[in-house]
C-alpha cells in the first residue's frame, strides 16, 4: 500500500517501469525464440549490452537519491559500485576451481602466478553465493556507514564532501592496482567460467542476467521511491534545501543522511555485482574518479531529483558512448564534455525538466507536475 | 664511445704497462712488448676481435698474424706521426708496441689520439692509409687528419679501414691513457685518473701514485690520492700501517673505503686494527644515515615543491574565489605543451626556452582561464556543484583537444643543459639541478603571488570583492573585471607550474588528471583562502610522503597520506589555518 501511494503521481516512473517490464519480456523472447537471421532476432551481444545498461541505471538511480534527495554530490560512487563488483567477481573466481591456467583446486591463476601458498583470509566464503551475496550489499554498505559516520557528523558538507569522496574512491584505486592486496592487481578478476552452475557464455545465462538486472532495477527504483515518498524523504529534501534549519527544529540530520547514504551505497554495491558477470572482468579502473564524476552526468542528463530521470540518463548517455566510440573514438570525449558543460548550463534539470517544462506549457491552466 | 672510467675495467698487467709507458719507471722498451704477449698464453682467444667493433671480413687471419713475436723491435723515432703509422698495422704486436711509443712521445696530442683508437673513432683511409678520425654524418663518415685537424670531407665506410683492438690492447690502451692523464697539467683531468686507479693495489701503481703525490701541488689531487694511498695500506703487512690507514680513512664516505674496511673490521689480525675499524665504520655509518635523512627530506621538498606549484593556483581559484575548477590540471598540462611548443619553436636555443616558456605559459593559460570564466564560470557562481560539474567538462574537452591536435602520446620536453645534473655535495648527498630549481622556483612563485596580492591594487581588489562582494560594488570595484582576472591569475600560475613540471615528470593528455586530486587535498589541508596554508601543506605532504616510502612502499604511502587527509578533514574542516573573521563565513 506504501508502495501503491509512493508511485501515485510519478508519472514519469510509471511509464519507466511499464517499458522496462515490456523490455524485460521481449529481450529475452527476441533473443532466445526468434531463430538467428531472423529480422528480429537479438543477438546476444546486445542483450549484454541491454544488461549492462540497466545496471548503470540502478546505479544512477543509487546516486539520484543521494545527490537529488539529499544534496550530497558523492563523486565516490563508483567505489561501491566496483566493491560489490570485486565481491561478486571473488565468488565467480572461486567457481573457475581446477579450470584455471594452473589448475589449482583453491587458489585463483594470479595467486599461483603470485606463488602465493594459500587463499588470503578475506577470499575465505566467497566460494558460496549466499555470502558472496551479502559482500555484495555489506561490503560498500560498511564502508559507507564507516565513510558517512565520520563525515556526517563532524559536518563536511558540500563541496568538501565531493572532494573526499573523490580521494576516497582514487585511495582504493592506487590501492586495489597493488599485487600484494590480493584481488589481482593490475588485470583484476576476469576468466569467470560458470556462475551458480550457469554457464556464463551461454545465452540463457545472459540473458537470465539480463532478466535479473531489469528486476533489480525495478526493485531497488521502487524502494528509492519508497523513501522518497516516505515522511524520511521529505526530512531529506528539507536537509538538502536548508540543512540547519532541519538541525534546529530537532531532526537528527546525521542519521537520515547516514541512513540514505548507506543505502545509496548497497545499491550501488548490487549493480557492480550484477554489471561482472556481464562484463566477464573487474579491473582497479572501476575505482577511477573519472567513473563515479562521468556517472554524476548520466544523473545530471536525465534530471535530478526525478529518479526516473536517472534511469533515462544513464541509459542515453551510455548509448551515446556505445555508439561514439564504435564511429568515432575521438569525438566521445568532446560529446561527453560538452554534455557536462551545456547540461550544467542550459538543462539544469535535465530532460525530466524539460518534459515538465514542455507539459506545462501545453496546459498552462493547470499545475505542472512539480 | 667515451673511454670507461670504470675501475674495475683496469686489468693488473694493464696498470703495470701503464706506469711502465707512462715514464715513471725505466724499464726497457722490450719489456713492454714481451709483457704484452708471454709466449705461453693461448693467442687465438686473446686476439679475437670485439664483434662489435670489427667486421666479419677483418677477423679473418688476424690470430695467425698476431702470433709472431719478431718485429716488435721499436724503432726510435720521436716523431709522433711515423710512430702513429704503425697503429693501422695489421699485427697487434706492432700496434701495441706503437702504443707504448705514442705514450712516451710526450707530445699533447698523444691523449687524444689514443682515446680515439680505443673509441673505434680512429680509422684508415684505403686510398692513402692516412689515419683519419671520424665523426657520424648521416650514412656517411665526416673524416679529419688525426695528427693534423685538417678536415678532409666525408668518405662511406667502404672507403675506410677501421683498426681492429684485442682485449690486451684495449687494456694496454686504457693504462697509456690514465698514465698520460695523471701527469696532465690540468688537476682536473688528474683528479679523474687518481680517481679511476683508486681501490687498484698493484704494486706499480702505487709506487706511481706515491710519486705522483710528493710532487702533486693540487689540494683536491691530493686528497685524492691520500685516499687511494691509505686503502692500499689497509692491506699492509704491518699493524701500525693499517691502523694510521683505518684513521686516514674515518669519516670517508667513498664506497669503496666501507668495502675495505668491513673485511678489516671483522677480521683483522691484530685486534686493536680490528677495533679501529670497527669504530670507523660506525662513524661512517651514521654520518651516511644523517645524509640518507638529509636526502630523503629534499626529496620531500621537492615533492612538495611539486604540490605547492600545482595547488597554488588553485589556492587562487579555489581559495579566494571560492570556485572549484576542475579543470586546474588541464591548465598546468597547456602550461607543460607550451612549453614543448616553444622549444620546437626555437630548437637552436633550449637553453633559454624555458626563460620564454614561462611567460608563454601564463598567458596562454592565463587567457584559457579567462575565456573559461567568461563563458562558463560566471553563469554559475553560487552554485559550486554546478561548476565543478561544467569545469569537468571543459577538462575532458581540453584532453581531448591535446590528443587530436598534438598526439595522444607523451611528449618530449628537453632539459636545458644548466637543468641537468646534480650538485655534488660529497659521495653520499648530491641534489639534482632540476629539483634544486623547481624547489626555488616555487618558492619565487608562491612570494611574487603573494605580493601581488597583498601589494597591488589588483589584489586589494581581489580580496575585497572574495570578503563581501555587495560592498566591494558599492565602492565602485568592477566585480565582473575582477572575477575574470582574479581567475586568469590563477589559471596564468597553473600555467607555470605545468612549464616546472614538464622538467620533472612525463608531459602527456592524462598530466592534469595525476595532480587535480593531490591539489585540492593541498588547498583543504592547508586551509582555504589561506596562502600560507598551502605552503606549508604542500611542503609538509611532500616530506610525509617521502619518509613513509621507504618502509612502505610508494604507492601506499600516498594511500596513507590520503587517508590522513580524509580523517583530518572530519577532525578540521577548515584546514591546517582556518580563516578567521568575517571572511570566514562568506
Amino acid at each position: 500500500m506504501g508502495l501503491i501511494r509512493a508511485m501515485r503521481g510519478d508519472t514519469g516512473g510509471q511509464v519507466m517501469l511499464a517499458v522496462l517490464a515490456v523490455v524485460t519480456v521481449l529481450v529475452p523472447v527476441l533473443n532466445l525464440m526468434v531463430p538467428e537471421g531472423h529480422p528480429w532476432h537479438l543477438s546476444s551481444y546486445t542483450v549484454t549490452l541491454l544488461g549492462k545498461y540497466l545496471t548503470y541505471a540502478l546505479l544512477a538511480v543509487a546516486v539520484d537519491l543521494v545527490w537529488g534527495y539529499l544534496g550530497i554530490l558523492s563523486l565516490g560512487h563508483g567505489a561501491f559500485f566496483a566493491l560489490g563488483g570485486y565481491a561478486m567477481g571473488m565468488y565467480l573466481m572461486r567457481q573457475i576451481g581446477e579450470r584455471g591456467v594452473y589448475g589449482h583446486p583453491e587458489l585463483p591463476d594470479f595467486m599461483v602466478f603470485l606463488n602465493w601458498k594459500e587463499l588470503p583470509w578475506f577470499w575465505h566464503g566467497f566460494d558460496m553465493f549466499w555470502f558472496a551475496a551479502l559482500m555484495v550489499v555489506l561490503v560498500p554498505g560498511l564502508l559507507a556507514f564507516v565513510f558517512g559516520y565520520l563525515a556526517f557528523r563532524s559536518r563536511v558538507t558540500g563541496v568538501y564532501l565531493s572532494i573526499i569522496t573523490q580521494a576516497l574512491t582514487f585511495a582504493l584505486m592506487l590501492a586495489f592496482f597493488r599485487n600484494e592486496m590480493g584481488f589481482g592487481g593490475n588485470n583484476g578478476l576476469t576468466d569467470f567460467k560458470d556462475i551458480l552452475g550457469f554457464d556464463l557464455k551461454s545465452n540463457a545465462t545472459r540473458a537470465g542476467l539480463f532478466v535479473a538486472s531489469a528486476i533489480a532495477l525495478a526493485l531497488g527504483y521502487l524502494a528509492c521511491r519508497y523513501i522518497v515518498a516516505s515522511r524520511l524523504g521529505r526530512v531529506a529534501v528539507a536537509i538538502r534545501d536548508a540543512e540547519p534549519r532541519t538541525r534546529f527544529i530537532g531532526y537528527r540530520v546525521e542519521r537520515v543522511k547516514l541512513f540514505i547514504f548507506t543505502f545509496s551505497a548497497m545499491l550501488a554495491g548490487i549493480a557492480g555485482a550484477l554489471y561482472v558477470p556481464q562484463v566477464g572482468i573487474i579491473n582497479p579502473g572501476e575505482f577511477s574518479p573519472l567513473n563515479s564524476i562521468e556517472l554524476v552526468i548520466w544523473v545530471a542528463v536525465g534530471g535530478r531529483a526525478t529518479l526516473y530521470g536517472a534511469v533515462v540518463g544513464a541509459i542515453l548517455v551510455n548509448y551515446g558512448k556505445t555508439y561514439f566510440t564504435g564511429v568515432m573514438p575521438e569525438a566521445w570525449l568532446f560529446a561527453l564534455g560538452g554534455l557536462f558543460v551545456l547540461v550544467t548550463l542550459f538543462l539544469p534539470r535535465g530532460i525530466a525538466g524539460l518534459l515538465a517544462l514542455i507539459r506545462r506549457r501545453r496546459a498552462p491552466a493547470g499545475e505542472g507536475a512539480q | 664511445m667515451p673511454v670507461s672510467t670504470d675501475p674495475r675495467d683496469w686489468g693488473r698487467r694493464g696498470f703495470a704497462a701503464l706506469l711502465l709507458i707512462g715514464g715513471l719507471c725505466s724499464a726497457p722498451m722490450l719489456a713492454v712488448a714481451e709483457e704484452a704477449i708471454p709466449p705461453g698464453e693461448p693467442v687465438v682467444e686473446a686476439t679475437l676481435p670485439d664483434p662489435i667493433e670489427a667486421p666479419i671480413s677483418e677477423m679473418e687471419g688476424t690470430p695467425s698474424e698476431s702470433d709472431t713475436l719478431e718485429a716488435v723491435a721499436p724503432a726510435p723515432a720521436k716523431d709522433l706521426a711515423s710512430i702513429a703509422a704503425r697503429l693501422a698495422d695489421r699485427s697487434f704486436s706492432v700496434k701495441e708496441a706503437a702504443v707504448a711509443e705514442v705514450a712516451r712521445s710526450g707530445d699533447p696530442r698523444a691523449a687524444a689520439l689514443l682515446k680515439a683508437l680505443l673509441a673505434g673513432d680512429l680509422q684508415q683511409r684505403r686510398e692513402d692509409e692516412r689515419l683519419v678520425l671520424v665523426t657520424p654524418a648521416g650514412p656517411d663518415w665526416r673524416l679529419t687528419d688525426a695528427l693534423t685537424d685538417e678536415p678532409l670531407g666525408e668518405a662511406a665506410a667502404r672507403d675506410l679501414k677501421k683498426i681492429t683492438l684485442n682485449n690486451r690492447m684495449r687494456s694496454a690502451l686504457r693504462s697509456a691513457i690514465a698514465g698520460l692523464t695523471l701527469n696532465h697539467p690540468d688537476a682536473e683531468v688528474r683528479l679523474r685518473a687518481v680517481q679511476e686507479m683508486t681501490g687498484v693495489s698493484d704494486d706499480d701503481v702505487v709506487a706511481g701514485l706515491r710519486a705522483r703525490l710528493a710532487e702533486e701541488g693540487d689540494g683536491g689531487v691530493r686528497a685524492a690520492l691520500e685516499l687511494a694511498l691509505a686503502i692500499v695500506d689497509l692491506a699492509d703487512a704491518d699493524a701500525t700501517v693499517r691502523a694510521t690507514a683505518v684513521d686516514a680513512l674515518a669519516g670517508r664516505l667513498e664506497p669503496e673505503v666501507r668495502n675495505r674496511l668491513a673485511p678489516l673490521a671483522a677480521g683483522d689480525s691484530d685486534p686493536e686494527v680490528r677495533a679501529a675499524a670497527a669504530d670507523a665504520l660506525q662513524g661512517i655509518a651514521t654520518r651516511l644515515k644523517t645524509y640518507a635523512a638529509m636526502e630523503t627530506l629534499f626529496f620531500g621538498l621537492s615533492l612538495g615543491s611539486v604540490l605547492v606549484l600545482a595547488a597554488i593556483g588553485l589556492a587562487i581559484t579555489f581559495g579566494v574565489m571560492g570556485v572549484i575548477n576542475m579543470a586546474h590540471g588541464e591548465l598546468i598540462m597547456l602550461g607543460a605543451y607550451t612549453t614543448y611548443l616553444v622549444q620546437l619553436a626555437m630548437p637552436n636555443a633550449i637553453e633559454f626556452s624555458l626563460l620564454v616558456a614561462i611567460p608563454a605559459a601564463f598567458l596562454v593559460s592565463g587567457s584559457v582561464g579567462v575565456l573559461i570564466e567568461r563563458s562558463v564560470i560566471r553563469y554559475l557562481y553560487g552554485r559550486p556543484l554546478e561548476t565543478l560539474l561544467a569545469t569537468f567538462g571543459i577538462s575532458l574537452i581540453l584532453q581531448q583537444l591535446v590528443r587530436t591536435t598534438i598526439s595522444a602520446q607523451n611528449v618530449v620536453v628537453e632539459n636545458p643543459s644548466w637543468m641537468s645534473g646534480s650538485l655534488v655535495i660529497n659521495p653520499a648527498l648530491s641534489l639534482t639541478y632540476n629539483r634544486l630549481y623547481v624547489l626555488i622556483f616555487a618558492l619565487a612563485v608562491f612570494a611574487a603571488l603573494l605580493l601581488i596580492l597583498k601589494r597591488t591594487a589588483l589584489g586589494l581588489q581581489v580580496r575585497a570583492v572574495s570578503q563581501n562582494r555587495a560592498m566591494a560594488r558599492a565602492m565602485g570595484v568592477r566585480s565582473a573585471r575582477v572575477d575574470a582576472l582574479t581567475f586568469g591569475l590563477g589559471s596564468g600560475i597553473a600555467g607555470v607550474a605545468g612549464v616546472a613540471l614538464s622538467q620533472l615528470t612525463n608531459v602527456g593528455p592524462n598530466m592534469g588528471q595525476a595532480y587535480i586530486i593531490d591539489s585540492f587535498m593541498v588547498v583543504v589541508f592547508g586551509g582555504v583562502g589561506n596562502l600560507w596554508g598551502t605552503l606549508v601543506a604542500g611542503l609538509t605532504l611532500g616530506v610525509a610522503n617521502k619518509l613513509m616510502e621507504p618502509w612502505a612502499g610508494a604507492v601506499l604511502a600516498k594511500i596513507l597520506v590520503l587517508v590522513f587527509i580524509i580523517m583530518f578533514i572530519q577532525k578540521r574542516p577548515r584546514g591546517l589555518f582556518p580563516q578567521r573573521g568575517r571572511a570566514a563565513d562568506a
